[in-house]
């Protein structure tokens, strides 16, 4: 990416009991790292609906971050888990999309991790900084839309 | 659900901006935030935003209360700390001033912006979106009312150690039921093996033994020992469960503990568990000599009778004097459902396994032993009588290394310190000091003695004349490295090869006798125990806490609650006040007679579900079923613990998730990305 100035916005999903903690605890030890991702708490990463990222994506944001549990410490016990499949199918269909997949990342920390959370966020800013400006869904789409024209049904059957 | 009838525009939202003293202002302009709010989220429905040193303090709390009186608020947005700290306090504060607790939000911008950022602008830009986001999100919150379950006064505690005994004993003084499980034949725990305990050396047994008879004979307490709790259904305050009987062949209502089955039994064994491996049992055994309950217990392991295919032997019964005989050996499985309001985890800790340290040759070597056989050794009622010998029973060691943090703080093993294996090294080199006049080393990496009266008792065993020698042992063997070492020596001599990090020199030190101070790990089954009891293990197995310094009590399932070395190694004195607390908890759920519980919950839209089912197998509480009559799914809401997977899954939208709603969540996504969004080129 040549432009140095550009700065992503990102939005963070982060869960009621670990992720979302281990983003306080950054703060209570006063950890830096870039002011790029704006969080949004939910109770657990299983509650993060593809649409969520989707929204976000299309309403200007460059990329996503989803941060759950680690894995077998789910406060919900095994919910991450099914975050953990979202996360995969979505990565698919973005790159169908035309969206690179890096730009919506998955991570898990503990409450405890804050520091290790925000390392992380550094980590993604830096990636999507490389990866540019998404501006979707302006960007076009890299396979033709549709075919030109569309037989009607009443040709077709004639 | 989101109520889309009410225009937005009539709704009133306050904006409060916290200063935090310095610890947000210093970062963030805080009036540039207030001013944002009241001017560019006018049209959102923001009627004034103002900024206050301390939002929290009760006058920054009147200014709150005083604007909703004279302003007519109808929401309120305090853009401060983590909701976890203060989303009750304004809650409260909203509540009282008759405005709906759950319409009011909390925007962190100290925790997520003042304290992890330094660029005042980009702190600032970003405030400045929190709060946005939040105001969108407030708009869509809908008046809730928090769900109260009442709660059962019957309380289980799971482990019957020193601190799940503290725990039971603590809530039946205070006139309510209490189930007691243990997994062994008897209440006691692993300090019922200890000889003395540390600093004031009382005997492990004077003190514990009461307890533990306070314990069985209270008659609230309801014993269940050979025991396990199998399921457990319900939630706080409602929990039913099943604890499984294991069959102790002998009728618990007959036996008076006269004890001649166990004098007439024939098969000796050794007993790896109470005597650790150094003593011997019969095939049916009282588990020790001050059990609680005083019964036997019949191992058909051993049992000649059970051995041999259910025949011969049988003496047991023979002599049994009871009538009828206490002796049953077709005893079953037995099953009982209980229903509690609380439970109490105090289930302890497993010892590490020594072995797994090859180069330190215990199981090998036949002369090093662990901390809990060397415990069993010191105890007068133990297998030597009290006294400290070798392997071979009789030799009194002239030297004994002991070796600190056998399998803790050590990365290959386990990176926890053990918390009490230094108190308890120095215990025990000041007993075989005592006991056996040997020259006693100790291998330490450093000594921490942090407790009351620990490093007084530290400095008492370094005045015994006791060695210290400060390096981690690389390796304990009984191959002398030339003929002179052996000769100087003599067979059967143990070398302790060491790095003596304050001299600046490697060290081989000869002794008769080595004591592995092994760690203590969490129990090997603790995730299981976990996932019965749906509360979560680390990455090393020991339970969490629902916060570790401020609530060490609790756990992230409500009604659960965790003392003891369960979360974590720990002292008596520390599992004791851990019994109490936890007790403590439960009592005071008790007295409320019913808890209030946040209300976001699942719920289905009857109507919209197309009874696909795809929710169904998500949910690990069992709160989803489907009703085949009306091909629609239903969620138990007081089952449902509020994660909202099922929400996410729905295809058709028609599970709605109270306090975390699609609408709600949509809307702070917009706000967040408000001044951020590109509008898009029209092709």
């Amino acid at each position: 990416m040549s432009d140095s100035t550009f700065e992503p916005v990102i939005i963070g999903f982060t869960c009621n009991w670990c992720s979302y903690r281990a983003a306080d605890l950054a703060g209570t030890a006063r950890i830096k790292y870039p002011p790029n991702v704006r969080l949004i708490r939910v109770m657990c990463s299983g509650r993060i609906d593809p649409t969520f990222v989707l929204k976000a994506l299309s309403e200007g944001a460059d990329g996503v971050l989803i941060a759950g549990c680690h894995p077998g410490e789910c406060h919900y016990l095994e919910q991450n888990y099914k975050a953990l499949r979202r996360h995969r199918l979505l990565q698919k269909t973005l790159a169908q999309f035309g969206i690179e997949p890096a730009r919506v990342r998955l991570t898990w920390a503990s409450a405890a991790e804050g520091a290790l959370f925000a390392e992380e966020i550094a980590a993604m800013v830096n990636e999507v900084k490389a990866l540019g400006p998404l501006n979707w869904p302006a960007r076009p789409l890299p396979v033709a839309t549709a075919p030109a024209e569309i037989p009607k049904l009443s040709e077709v059957a004639a | 659900m989101t109520d889309n009838s009410k225009p937005e525009s009539q709704e009133r939202i306050g904006v409060y901006v916290c200063h935090c003293g310095t610890n947000i202002a210093g970062v963030v302009d805080v009036e540039s935030v207030a001013r944002f709010a009241a001017e560019d989220l006018k049209d959102r429905g923001v009627v004034l935003a103002r900024d206050y040193t301390f939002m929290c303090s009760v006058a920054g709390q009147e200014l709150i209360e005083q604007d909703i009186h004279e302003q007519q608020l109808t929401r309120v947005v305090v853009a401060a700390c983590s909701p976890h700290l203060h989303e009750k306090t304004f809650r409260g504060v909203c509540e009282r001033s008759g405005v709906n607790p759950y319409l009011s939000e909390m925007a962190s911008i100290r925790e997520h912006v003042a304290w992890v950022h330094t660029d005042k602008a980009a702190a600032t830009a970003k405030a400045k979106a929190i709060v946005s986001g939040t105001v969108e999100r407030v708009l869509k919150n809908d008046p809730l009312e928090a769900i109260r379950v009442p709660i059962d006064a019957q309380t289980l505690v799971v482990g019957g150690g020193i601190a799940g005994i503290q725990a039971a004993l603590e809530v039946a003084e205070a006139g309510y039921e209490v189930v007691l499980v243990e997994r062994e034949a008897s209440l006691g725990g692993h300090m019922a093996q200890f000889d003395k305990t540390f600093p004031t050396l009382d005997c492990a047994a004077c003190i514990l033994t009461p307890k533990m008879a306070a314990a069985g004979s209270h008659p609230k307490i309801h014993l269940f020992t050979w025991s396990e709790v199998e399921k457990v259904e319900g939630f706080v305050g409602n929990y039913t469960v099943t604890v499984k009987k294991k069959p102790r062949y002998v009728d618990e209502d007959v036996c008076t503990g006269c004890g001649i089955c166990v004098e007439k039994c024939p098969v000796l064994v050794v007993d790896d568990k109470f005597e650790a491996g150094i003593g011997y049992r019969k095939a049916i055994y009282w588990p020790f000599a001050q059990a609680v309950p005083n019964l036997p217990v019949l191992d058909p392991d051993t049992c000649t009778y059970y051995v041999g295919g259910k025949g011969g032997c049988k003496a047991c019964e023979k002599f049994c004097p009871t009538v009828p005989n206490s002796i049953k050996f077709d005893q079953k499985e037995e099953r009982v459902t209980l229903r509690v309001g609380n439970i109490v985890l105090a289930t302890g800790w497993d010892l590490f396994d020594a072995r797994r340290i090859p180069q330190y040759g215990y199981g090998r070597l036949p002369n090093v032993f662990t901390n809990l056989e060397l415990e069993r050794m010191c105890n007068a009622a133990g297998p030597t009588g009290g006294k400290v010998v070798m392997r071979d029973g009789k030799s009194t060691p002239e030297t004994v290394g002991i070796v600190h943090c056998v399998g803790s703080r050590d990365r290959t093993y386990n990176r926890h310190c053990s918390a009490i294996c230094c108190m308890q090294s120095l215990k025990t080199a000041h007993l075989v000091k005592e006991r056996t006049g040997a020259e006693v080393y100790n291998f330490y990496i450093d000594i921490r003695t942090p407790g009351k009266e620990y490093d007084e008792f530290y400095q008492r065993v370094l005045d015994d004349g006791i060695h210290f020698v400060r390096g981690k042992v690389a390796e304990i063997t009984d191959i002398p490295f030339d003929p002179a070492e052996a000769s100087r020596n003599g067979a059967g001599t143990l070398y302790v090869q060491v790095e003596d990090t304050l001299a600046g020199m490697q060290r081989r030190i000869p002794v008769d006798m080595v004591v592995l101070s092994a760690g203590l790990e969490p129990r090997r089954d603790s995730a299981e125990v976990g996932k019965t009891f749906g509360i979560a293990c680390s990455s090393n197995g020991w339970f969490i806490e629902k916060h570790a310094k401020m609530d060490p009590i609790a756990t992230m399932t409500e009604g659960v609650f965790i003392a003891g070395c369960a979360a974590g190694p720990k002292d008596i004195p520390a599992s004791v006040s851990q019994g109490s607390a936890a007790a403590a908890r439960v009592l005071n759920y008790i007295r409320q007679g019913e808890l209030a519980l946040e209300p976001v919950r699942a719920s289905v839209l009857a109507e919209q579900c197309s009874g696909c089912r795809l929710c169904n197998g998500l949910c690990p509480f069992n709160a989803i079923s489907f009703d085949a009559a009306r091909k629609v799914t239903e969620i138990n809401a007081a089952l449902c613990q509020g994660c909202g997977t099922c929400v996410a899954a729905c295809p058709a939208g028609a599970i709605q998730g109270t306090g975390f709603s699609n609408a709600q969540l949509f809307a702070q996504i917009e706000g967040l990305l408000r001044d951020f969004s590109r509008v898009p080129e029209v092709v």
